[in-house]
């Protein structure tokens, strides 16, 4: 049984007066010991209110969420605040993109990875502090016991997220979502994180929920590879199949979109058109039709369904799918487009 | 082909629904959210209601209030007060004068007060803090002199209590209504020069008088066309909440004597004051004019409040 | 002759305290001697990460900074030596993209009241009708519709946001245009959109690009030569093909192997070289190299005690490090090489260069060669 299994979450944003917005419907995906799963998309693809609805961090009133979220027998969703409380920290923990602010900035480091031990492990006085010092270790954070006594501001980017990851692994968290954690860092310092983060679900067999808009770094990563557009998955699969045949025109256009380092200078970009506001309704048809260069009249009646057009376990929300022995058409079809 | 303009066509019909265009500048659209907020309604009602009542009151006043018209009838019944009754609405005063007249008049005197004084705090401060702000955006050491010297006048009068301020006004200027606003107005002075220089300062660390430095867009230019117009709209909420503040301290000055002593032209804090003494006896006296001053100074919070919203940029969706 | 370039430029911000007097206690080493030279219609990507001064730099080109010292030579002139009103009357010549598409634009005018405000200030076009021809004619250029001439800029998605800022600099009509980290505030999708505009309006006007981000990626697809900063200079500068195929820079090497790829393949068999520690502080610099500090090249002599010149090594690649040639050709090794902190695991992928069955440990950062679970 997998650890983390969500099924047809859906998330509305409910405001008197006001349509309502739905910001994440039908996202499905599972998470086993051990293993990566990315949650990629761009702005406003409802990546983040996705991890926030699993960790039971958004407002209870003019949120309305749907489906289920299983972690080991328990629904999250239904879960009351102080379940929700006791499972946060102890079996599920999460890191921001913002080191700076999940700190508090007027309270020693080490005061706040010891409030966690306290809370959740019982420890007190030297064992916790001795505890909190090999956490900053195993991390790593030089000079440990120096580091404990210092505040927020005083650490560097790299090391205040190591610290928010220290307090995350704290209580050895079966689950851990981290959302855009390397994304306010500089590359070097993305590296020194991002193996980090291979190293404890290697050794501890965390489960590791990725949120991210960088592909560069889900190729990395992650095992299993969701592409999010508009609150929907348009495109699952695993990773290598995923960036050997990107199938879905959006999935497909990304990847042809950005820039590689490996690619030789005056290699012409392929963007996708549009941004993400020239969208339609899920329930009119593909939201992404707009920006596609693929769409027909059949992508504008009703929601597409996630199939596995051309290989098992790929599944693909797209009934014009950018098959890949037609990927060589397909670019050339770009071309002519554009 | 038939098939590919349909599809387009049916394309622009589906974008069509989703899509939000206005073409409104960010006072416009401030405006926009303002009228939908339920604040500022009742805000902008009660403030309404208010100016007009200062505006017209006067002449709707029954009677003049300062004709002691009753007189012997509270003279006669020692201690015995005149309720609300069909010819004096809210009763009489301890010198038999129709209450529901002097309300009236008084609202003018108390809305003249909350003008003139913030008036008056919002030009001098916005000047000193527009000088202050203009000065050290121009830069050079000239500007941080002005901005240094400035600022630590603006310091002094910080430290200054209010009170202290408007007592010793009062015993320049005697006891007036003149008193009363200047001494409100002189507190309100920093406020707002603070308020307008840091706001400046703010604006003049953004990107786009950066964006316009390296266009070669004048200095000056872009001091008083680019960073002052977007300083302004918290200086705008300001003085909207300081209109509150400084009707309940006019209120507060004139019930500690200082303002008004003119029986023709009561004043809210002035009818409180007098109203004290016979608080016992007469609850209501008290009532009215302190209910004035509540529900006024309530509206032009609200107001104050909604339009800080309504003109916070991060709350822009 | 280049159209631009830079001679010792230094941009060093006091550090003040004091209530009353300002009393200069120390210096922010922001942009600590960098000398480099743009060619007329190339682009010129200045690559680095937070911190290390490229930003300052930009703005230093157009005096947006005050300079502490060094020439700023734009077509003959030594912009660093003008005074401000013709400096003013200069940067009509020389126009900048900023990298926060909203934030430059101010948001209480219109994109006609945005556009019109520089060729106002330099005296272009006689009136305000003659202006508005010019400003639909860039308008068209960078693909927004005629109809955003009365719109305001929070009405704009943030790409269609980005192309104002480049037609704000566009009518201006200027020679170069330093570009401020233009896409890395933009979703992926929309980067490449600007990338491809900057490089069509490049080839249509002939301008010259000063291309400064911290994206690697970004910048080699844009640039004809990549210098790489670190620490407020330069610490390596090559044609950016050549210096993708041979960085000779330790930093440079560390940058690379960061810098992600979208390809599964890549990304499990590159070499990795893991930097320890972070970035020290510009106010008080190392000795020597600046870059000794986090260096696994670093050598007991020199790196800490003798600051590194760039040097010429061939075909345009300038190198600043003392042990360039010898790292190049194998005798010294990474301190991290010899002892293989972890069993090399097999190497995967087509493309298994040598080392990168090496293991990269370095301090308490240990690389894993492989991705337990994607096999």
């Amino acid at each position: 049984m997998p650890l983390l299994s969500v099924d047809e979450l859906s998330i509305t944003f409910t405001a008197r007066g006001r349509r309502d917005v739905t910001a994440v419907s039908g996202v499905s995906f599972d998470v086993d010991q051990g293993q990566v799963v990315g949650l990629v998309g761009e702005s406003g693809c409802g990546k983040s209110v996705t991890s926030l609805a699993l960790m039971g961090l958004l407002p209870k009133r003019g949120v309305r969420l749907g489906g289920r979220a299983d972690f080991d027998g328990t629904d999250l969703l239904s879960l009351s605040r102080d379940k929700m409380r006791d499972l946060r920290g102890s079996q599920l923990a999460m890191i921001f993109q913002d080191p700076l602010s999940s700190l508090n900035p007027v309270v020693p480091i080490g005061v706040q990875v010891t409030e966690i031990l306290k809370r959740h492990r019982g420890m007190r006085g030297e064992a916790a502090r001795k505890e909190a010092a090999s956490l900053l270790d195993r991390v790593g954070i030089p000079d440990p016991t120096r580091r404990l006594k210092e505040y927020p501001h005083q650490l560097s980017g790299g090391m205040r997220q190591r610290a928010l990851i220290a307090m995350a692994v704290a209580c050895a968290p079966r689950l851990l979502i981290a959302d855009e954690p390397t994304t306010a860092l500089d590359v070097t310092i993305q590296a020194q994180i991002l193996e980090l983060l291979k190293e404890l679900v290697d050794q501890e067999g965390t489960g590791l929920l990725m949120i991210t808009h960088d592909l560069g770094v889900v190729a990395g990563l992650c095992d299993q590879v969701n592409v999010l557009y508009a609150g929907r998955v348009v495109e699952s699969a695993e990773r290598r199949p995923l960036f050997a045949a990107p199938t879905h025109p959006y999935s497909h256009g990304l990847l042809g979109s950005i820039p590689r380092l490996d690619a030789p200078r005056g290699e012409r970009l392929s963007p996708i058109r549009g941004s993400i506001n020239d969208q339609i309704a899920w329930s009119d048809g593909c939201a992404f039709a707009p920006r596609c260069d693929f769409y027909t009249m059949e992508c504008l009646t009703g929601t597409p369904q996630l199939t596995e057009p051309h290989a098992a376990g790929h599944r693909v929300r797209c009934v014009n799918p950018v098959l890949p022995d037609a990927a060589g058409a397909a670019a050339d079809r770009t071309e002519a487009g554009a | 082909m038939s098939t590919k303009t349909d599809k387009i066509d049916r394309l622009a019909e589906l974008t069509a629904r989703s899509e939000t265009s206005t073409g409104a500048s960010l006072w416009v659209e401030a405006f926009r959210r303002l009228r939908s907020s339920k604040m500022a309604i009742i805000g902008a009602c009660v403030i309404a209601l208010f100016v007009a009542l200062a505006i017209v009151g006067p002449w709707l006043a029954p009677y003049s209030a300062e004709a002691q018209t009753w007189r012997n009838e509270v003279f006669r019944n020692q201690g015995i007060f005149v309720g609300p009754r069909a010819e004096n609405w809210f009763g009489l005063d301890h010198l038999g004068r129709d209450e529901f007249s002097r309300f009236l008049v008084g609202a003018r005197q108390t809305l003249l007060v909350g003008v003139v004084a913030t008036l008056l705090g919002f030009t001098v401060g916005a000047l000193l803090g527009g000088l202050s702000g203009a000065a050290l955006t121009l830069g050079g050491r000239v500007g941080r002199r002005i901005d240094t010297v400035v600022m630590r006048f603006i310091d002094m009068m910080l430290a200054l209590p209010s009170l202290l301020l408007a007592v010793s006004v009062a015993a320049v200027l005697g006891q007036s209504l003149t008193t009363v606003m200047i001494a409100v107005g002189v507190v309100q002075i920093p406020i707002f020069a603070r308020l307008l220089r840091g706001a400046m300062l703010a604006q003049g660390g953004s990107d786009y008088v950066l964006a316009a430095r390296a266009l070669g867009v004048r200095k000056r230019r872009i001091v008083f066309s680019q960073i002052l117009p977007n300083s302004l709209s918290p200086v705008i909420v300001q003085a909207t909440l300081c209109l509150a503040t400084a009707i309940i301290e006019a209120a507060a000055l004139s019930y500690l004597g200082l303002g008004n002593p003119d029986p023709a032209v009561p004043e809210w804090g002035v009818m409180l004051a007098q109203s004290q003494e016979f608080f016992d006896a007469a609850p209501m006296l008290a009532v009215y004019p302190a209910l004035g001053i509540i529900i006024t100074a309530l509206g032009f919070t609200l107001l104050g409040e909604a339009m800080r919203e309504a003109l916070d940029p991060k709350l822009r969706s | 002759m280049s159209l631009l370039e830079l001679n010792g430029v230094k941009v060093h911000f006091p550090i003040r305290k004091g209530v009353f007097f300002d009393r200069t206690v120390g210096y922010v080493y922001a942009v600590d001697g960098v000398s480099l030279s743009v060619e007329a219609g190339q682009t010129y990507g200045l690559v680095g990460e937070s911190g290390c001064g490229k930003t300052t730099l930009g703005r230093a080109v157009l005096r947006l900074n005050d300079i502490t010292e060094g020439e700023v030579v734009f077509d003959g002139t030594d912009l660093a030596s003008l005074p401000d009103e013709e400096m003013r009357r200069y940067r009509r010549r020389l126009q900048m993209v900023f990298q926060d598409p909203l934030g430059s634009l101010n948001p209480r005018q219109n994109i006609e009241s945005i556009l019109s405000e520089g060729m106002a200030a330099h005296g272009i076009g006689a009136d305000q009708d003659e202006r508005r021809e010019k400003i639909k004619e860039i308008l068209a250029k960078v693909g927004l519709p005629s109809g955003s001439l009365s719109r305001y800029p929070h009405e704009f998605s943030g790409g269609q946001r980005q192309r104002i800022g480049i037609a704000r600099a566009l009518v201006l009509e200027p020679d170069v245009i330093i570009c401020d980290e233009p896409v890395s505030a933009l979703d992926v999708s929309i980067q490449a959109q600007v990338i491809n505009l900057l490089e069509d309006v490049q080839e249509s006007m002939g301008l010259t690009y000063l291309v400064i981000a911290h994206d690697l990626a970004v910048v080699r697809h844009i640039s004809d030569v990549i210098g790489v900063m670190y620490l407020g200079s330069l610490v390596e500068e090559a044609p950016s093909d050549l210096l993708y195929a041979e960085p000779r820079h330790p930093y440079t090497r560390a940058l690379m192997s960061a810098v992600p790829v979208p390809d599964p393949e890549v990304e499990d068999s590159r070499e990795r070289i893991l930097l320890s520690g972070d970035l020290p502080s510009p106010a008080s610099p190392p000795s020597g190299c600046r870059f000794h500090t986090r260096c696994p090249w670093r050598q007991d002599t020199l790196c800490a005690t003798d600051r590194p010149e760039l040097r010429d090594v061939g075909g345009g690649h300038r190198v600043a490090c003392h042990y360039a040639a010898e790292i190049a050709d194998g005798r010294i090794r990474r301190a991290d090489e010899s002892v293989p902190a972890t069993p090399p695991g097999p190497p995967s992928g087509a493309s298994a260069q040598p080392e990168a069955a090496e293991a990269a440990g370095d301090g308490p950062v240990e690389r894993r060669p492989e991705p337990a679970a994607s096999e």
